[in-house]
């Protein structure tokens, strides 16, 4: 599903650059749970922002769903990620005008779906993530639980091949993270891929493998007891 | 391209943010109002002076004769001059392609009588094309033609004020009047833009005038209509030869301005016509100017608008908004709302000059002021066309923004 190969990618600070992500080599096949575990600065989230066409790589072959990701314009970018990934952020980037129900929405309206249908299939996720009586209120009106829940819908909505969660639990307290992670679980156990992104050993340990990345090499990736 | 949905995502935007769009609409609104207000009252202005000349036709001249006031071929000064008919039909051959209309005039004071009713008038000999030289507008019956011509009929046009002197309010069509001892025939009754004293005048057939008052070939005047077709100078140029020629036939001097004088309207319409042109042009940079100042007041709010967007910008790439997706809401909305803004303050301007309406005519010399249809559209398409671009460069800039770096924006 995701193959990585001696990806390379450093960043310009002033006149010089600083040399984030060198070379890494990863392989993630379908319906993998996997978290990269690193301390901030180790790189993981520009490699989560490389895996979802967010940022793009300076060196190294990059290959999503067998497609080589190349001379990547924003415009395809753009049609692969609605196709493919689904976005969950720490802080949810939930549109704050826009209720539950169209947050969860929104992607489809990208995919060109009619209201109809896609108010239809959005209230569908709501209640899977438990959330269909609040379809109706603005991000403002939920608690960070639920906000997370709705980003959740949000990133199934559409079908993707991976999800793609950057710190997903990182502005929760632990109840709530054991909710929004076994949320995660669920939706791993239906077969999709789950790409986490945390510097939380128990979140970690909640997936069922663990890539740890420090100074922009991964030094270590092993299959946890979940398995 | 009509996407309900995409208007769905702008009116919810618009809503959703009240101030803002209120905020932007209002500078528009503004800046429209005064272009509005600005060039109604210039096209005022430039109504007030086309009223002052819209007695005559715009392309009227006129032949007018006196004294010489320079010796000229052992003829001496102070010689009266006479116009002929011999004169009218040289202008009528010499130039008839740089004519519209053409006719003589002989002036006399006559006294008209109906039964126990009369007074005296100016009355005008005249030809046929003399109505639309002088825009006469007949009222009732018709206007003196060629057969009347021809036959010295005796037949007469009066003013509107005439038939009121003498009739009252009763039918003055198909009555006989007494001119000078003379049974004239009413054929026709007419009104006039002039005023009062064009309204109390009378017209008869040049022929006619010529037999009774000593069956001679004299006539006082030639009045002209060039060719609306020759350019302001061709017919300046026209009159002035026309001058010329006119002179050397009938031996005056050739600078006597006295003996025989060619006054044409084309040489006061360029005169005016330069100074509309000064006006329009200095209300036409005052005026784009203003605009200017509206365009740039939406761009700025614009681009502070959309940097506050530019988080939500992110979130949409992520779920899968291409770029052009980002830059068509953004300048649809743009669009939207200088159009509604635009339009409210050009009708709140239409408005004010509605109500200011003739009441600025005394005094300071503006009549009617209002903008027209033309320059409706016109404001309206560079409304739009400002819209688009206020819209278009920050949204192009925030759509090229890189996803990540519009997620962290805060």
């Amino acid at each position: 599903m995701i193959k990585i190969e001696k990806l390379h990618k450093s960043y310009p600070i002033g006149k010089d650059s600083l040399h984030v992500l060198k070379g890494i080599d990863l392989h993630i096949k379908e319906g993998e749970f996997v978290s990269i575990m690193g301390s901030s600065g180790s790189g993981k989230s520009t490699l989560l922002n490389i895996v979802g066409l967010l940022d793009i790589h300076d060196k190294g072959d990059y290959y999503l769903n067998n497609q080589l990701v190349k001379n990547m314009n924003e415009k395809k970018a753009a049609i692969l990620r609605n196709k493919f990934l689904g976005f969950v952020f720490q802080s949810f980037n939930l549109i704050s005008y826009k209720t539950a129900l169209e947050n969860v929405a929104l992607p489809l309206y990208y995919k060109g779906m009619k209201r109809k249908d896609r108010l239809k299939v959005a209230l569908e996720y709501l209640e899977k993530v438990g959330l269909k009586d609040w379809a109706n209120h603005l991000p403002n009106e939920l608690s960070g639980g639920q906000k997370q829940r709705v980003a959740i819908a949000r990133a199934l909505v559409t079908k993707p091949k991976v999800v793609l969660a950057d710190e997903p639990t990182g502005a929760l307290d632990s109840t709530t993270s054991d909710s929004v992670m076994d949320l995660l679980k669920e939706i791993n156990n239906e077969g999709m891929t789950v790409f986490v992104i945390t510097h939380e050993e128990e979140i970690a340990e909640q997936t069922k493998r663990i890539v740890r990345l420090k100074d922009g090499i991964i030094i270590s990736d092993k299959l946890t007891k979940v398995v | 391209m009509f996407d309900l949905d995409r208007w769905r995502e702008i009116f919810q935007s618009i809503n959703k943010n009240r101030l803002r769009s209120v905020m932007s609409g209002f500078t528009v609104a503004f800046a429209i109002l005064l272009f509005t207000l600005l060039f109604g009252i210039v096209s005022g202005l430039s109504n007030s002076f086309k009223s002052v000349f819209n007695d005559d036709a715009q392309n009227s001249m006129f032949v007018r004769v006196w004294k010489t006031s320079k010796p000229y071929k052992g003829l001496q000064t102070g010689r009266g001059v006479q116009l002929r008919n011999e004169e009218y039909n040289f202008v009528k051959e010499e130039y008839a392609n740089k004519i519209q209309y053409q006719s003589a005039r002989i002036y006399k004071n006559v006294s008209i009588k109906y039964k126990s009713n009369a007074d005296n008038y100016a009355l005008r000999a005249v030809h046929p094309d003399h109505q639309f030289l002088e825009k006469t507008i007949i009222d009732e019956g018709r206007y003196i033609n060629n057969r009347d011509l021809k036959e010295k009929s005796k037949v007469i046009v009066i003013g509107r004020l005439i038939k009121r002197d003498l009739f009252g309010k009763k039918p003055a069509l198909s009555k006989r009047v007494n001119i000078n001892g003379s049974s004239f025939l009413i054929i026709g009754v007419f009104s006039d833009e002039g005023g009062d004293n064009e309204e109390r005048q009378a017209y008869m057939p040049v022929t006619t005038a010529q037999m009774m008052y000593g069956n001679n070939d004299y006539i006082s005047q030639i009045n002209l209509g060039y060719n609306p077709n020759l350019s302001l100078d061709a017919a300046i140029a026209f009159g002035n030869k026309m001058e010329r020629d006119l002179r050397q036939k009938m031996n005056i001097h050739p600078d006597d301005q006295s003996a025989l004088s060619v006054r044409n309207m084309a040489e006061a319409n360029k005169g005016v016509g330069q100074f509309m042109f000064v006006l329009y042009l200095i209300v036409i940079f005052v005026g784009s100017g203003t605009l200017i100042a509206g365009i740039i007041g939406i761009s700025n709010i614009m681009i502070f608008v959309i940097k506050e967007r530019t988080k939500e910008f992110g979130i949409r790439k992520a779920l899968g908004a291409k770029p052009s997706s980002i830059v068509g809401m953004v300048v649809q909305e743009s669009v939207l709302i200088t159009t509604i803004a635009g339009y409210l303050g050009l009708s709140l301007g239409t408005y004010i000059l509605s109500l200011i309406g003739n009441s600025l005519e005394e005094g300071y010399f503006i009549k009617d002021p209002s903008v027209s249809p033309e320059i409706v559209m016109g404001a309206t398409i560079v409304l739009i066309i400002s819209g688009l671009i206020a819209g278009y460069v920050p949204a192009k800039r925030a759509a090229n923004i890189k996803p990540i770096v519009a997620l962290r924006a805060d």
